[in-house]
């Protein structure tokens, strides 16, 4: 996965943009400006055929970040009104992402690709291989007709100088459960029957092309209205900014939340819980449990290996005993989960505590804004002191580790982890639950995200450095007793 | 009261030593900066003293109208490269060390 490619700066430029738009006098008419400003009269265009059509899809962008659906959408829509009803907008979208038509379009339509090392040889193997009579031979070259093809592959093999290749779309070699595909008119559509909300589509595409509809300006209408905005950040996020936690939320304070918690703070609640159900139930002669605390697992079991659930633990994931305490300290608090990923929006929906999200590089896009410098703040305290545990659930095989930290020698489980959810993981998943029992282990920690949450689709910082900036908090915390 | 919370930092000596100061104010980082950290590494793997590489605060680059677009910022000696990618401040380095050679 790759945080850091041009289109993730552009995305991220453009909510800098919003936030800033946002803040001044006129929103709607900056918002509206926001593509002329990118984009402006002369400039080159780095990416797309013409200015217009770079224009166009900065406007797409801008719709999904202001929280709106584009496939409903005609291109007769107009910024200034859109970001107008953003402002109005009382729920939040079901569906967490939407495709940018004219961006999808950039990629592979057809799938398999006559190469320029054909030769046009006499044997033409690749014309009696296909049995669609989608070859034909013109030129001298070989040439593949996209509305017979059928995406077999049999020319591919037939041809004897390698030169047909099959081309990958990205989004669809990444979705571990195949709810994303590319259409004859070459535009990807999910399939939100299927999908898992995992993010995988989101950061394999190249153009930027599928869209999480964002929060931002529900936050931040809430924030300026005067409401108790309330953020709790997941442990991952401790990694995606320079400074540490407590200079994070003096930064949170002064854009404007009015209390900081770290969802560590229930995640010791999970572990506990957690570690006193896998000794219960192993008592009572289970053969294993898998955690229950990754969104983009529990949407996978929900949808596709319901036949798991009996080993799936019961308990409930750190976000929602956090957004439960945030709810009893401040009963009237709008409440805001800081997410690395994009299948926790569909957590929080089915969770009447909380009633936003926003990503690491949303809240980013807000402190650069607002022009402020985390390493420049003072400490702040949390109110409550999560263990080194909790911190390190966001790390892959951090939650299992919890679990165990807390067991007698005699009790320990034996710890197997799924880092990441892929084509293969899910095969061994699907084998466990058919088989009853796991040979690997008797804990399996499932994470949606290579490398765990610090992998996710939106965070900030490469997940080594991540992992870094986890580990030197990790030094100064206490040990979950 | 500034504190960083990783720094990784190589000194050499300091006569003729280029800088090279890699921005982890709040905008850089936002816009990408931590993937320029193998630089920490690979900077003093090749050039060994010759060249210091450095965490910095907010090189001041980000605070104009839209310039958080070009960011994030790598200073090289004098130089400011914007758009920074560990390829753009390798070659900027390796101009300025064929230069004092
Ligand atoms: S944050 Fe890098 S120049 Fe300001």
């Amino acid at each position: 996965m790759n945080n850091n490619s041009q289109s993730i700066h552009i995305k991220r430029d453009i909510l800098i943009r919003l936030v800033k738009a946002f803040d001044s006098d006129n929103f709607e008419k900056n918002v509206a400006k926001i593509p002329f400003d990118m984009r402006p009269k002369g400039a080159d265009v780095p990416y797309r055929c013409c200015i217009y059509k770079e224009r166009e899809i900065i406007k797409d962008r801008i719709i999904a970040d202001l929280g709106f659906a584009l496939e409903p959408l005609d291109e007769s829509e107009r910024l200034d009104e859109m970001a107008a009803d953003s402002l109005q907008r009382k729920t939040i979208e079901e569906n967490p992402l939407t495709v940018i038509d004219a961006a999808c379009k950039g990629c592979v339509p057809s799938r398999v690709y006559v190469t320029d090392l054909c030769q046009g040889c006499v044997a033409r193997a690749c014309e009696k291989a296909c049995k669609f009579g989608a070859i034909t031979i013109a030129g001298g070259k070989s040439h593949i007709d996209p509305s017979k093809c059928k995406n077999c592959g049999m020319c591919i093999n037939a041809c004897p100088y390698n030169a047909i290749v099959r081309l990958i779309v990205p989004c669809e070699q990444a979705c571990p459960i195949g709810a994303i595909s590319k259409g004859e008119n070459g535009t990807a559509t999910i399939d939100f029957e299927k999908c898992i909300s995992c993010g995988k589509c989101v950061a394999a595409c190249p153009f930027g092309a599928v869209n999480e509809k964002s929060h931002i300006i529900d936050v931040l209408k809430a924030i300026k209205d005067g409401k108790k905005v309330v953020a709790m950040f997941a442990p991952a996020i401790a990694g995606q900014f320079p400074g540490s936690i407590f200079q994070l939320k003096s930064a949170m304070k002064k854009a404007g939340f009015f209390d900081v918690l770290e969802v560590a703070q229930g995640a010791d609640i999970t572990t506990k819980k957690e570690s006193a159900e896998f000794v219960e139930r192993i008592e009572h002669g289970a053969t294993f449990m898998t955690t229950s605390c990754c969104a983009g697992y529990n949407n996978f079991i929900a949808k596709h290996l319901p036949e798991i659930k009996p080993f799936v633990s019961d308990t409930k994931t750190p976000m929602y005993y956090t957004a439960e305490i945030v709810k009893q300290k401040y009963p009237d608090a709008i409440s805001v989960f800081i997410s690395p990923c994009v299948a926790k929006r569909k957590e929080v929906q089915a969770n009447e505590n909380v009633d936003y999200v926003l990503n690491a590089d949303e809240l980013g896009a807000i402190f650069v804004g607002r022009k402020i410098e985390i390493l420049e703040m003072e400490d702040t305290q949390y109110d409550y002191d999560s263990s080194k545990q909790a911190r390190n659930f966001g790390v892959t095989g951090g939650v299992a580790a919890a679990v165990n930290s807390l067991l007698d020698d005699e009790e320990k489980a034996n710890a197997y982890v799924i880092d990441g959810l892929t084509k293969d993981s899910i095969k061994q998943l699907k084998k466990y639950a058919k088989d009853g029992c796991c040979a690997d282990g008797n804990l399996v920690e499932v994470m949606c995200c290579e490398g765990g949450c610090i992998g996710g689709n939106s965070n900030i910082a490469s997940p080594k450095i991540a992992k870094k900036i986890i580990n030197s908090l990790l030094e100064k915390s206490n040990d979950l007793k | 009261m500034i504190k960083l919370n990783y720094i990784i930092e190589t000194k050499g000596a300091l006569m003729e030593t280029i800088e090279v100061k890699i921005c982890s104010g709040t905008t850089c980082f936002v816009m990408g900066s931590s993937f320029l950290n193998e630089l920490y590494e690979l900077i003093p793997q090749k050039y060994g003293e010759k060249v210091s590489v450095t965490q910095s605060l907010c090189l001041g680059q980000c605070s104009k109208q839209d310039t958080h677009s070009n960011a994030p910022y790598v200073k090289v000696a004098d130089t400011i490269i914007s758009e920074a990618t560990v390829e753009k401040v390798l070659a900027e380095i390796e101009k300025r060390v064929n230069k004092n050679e």
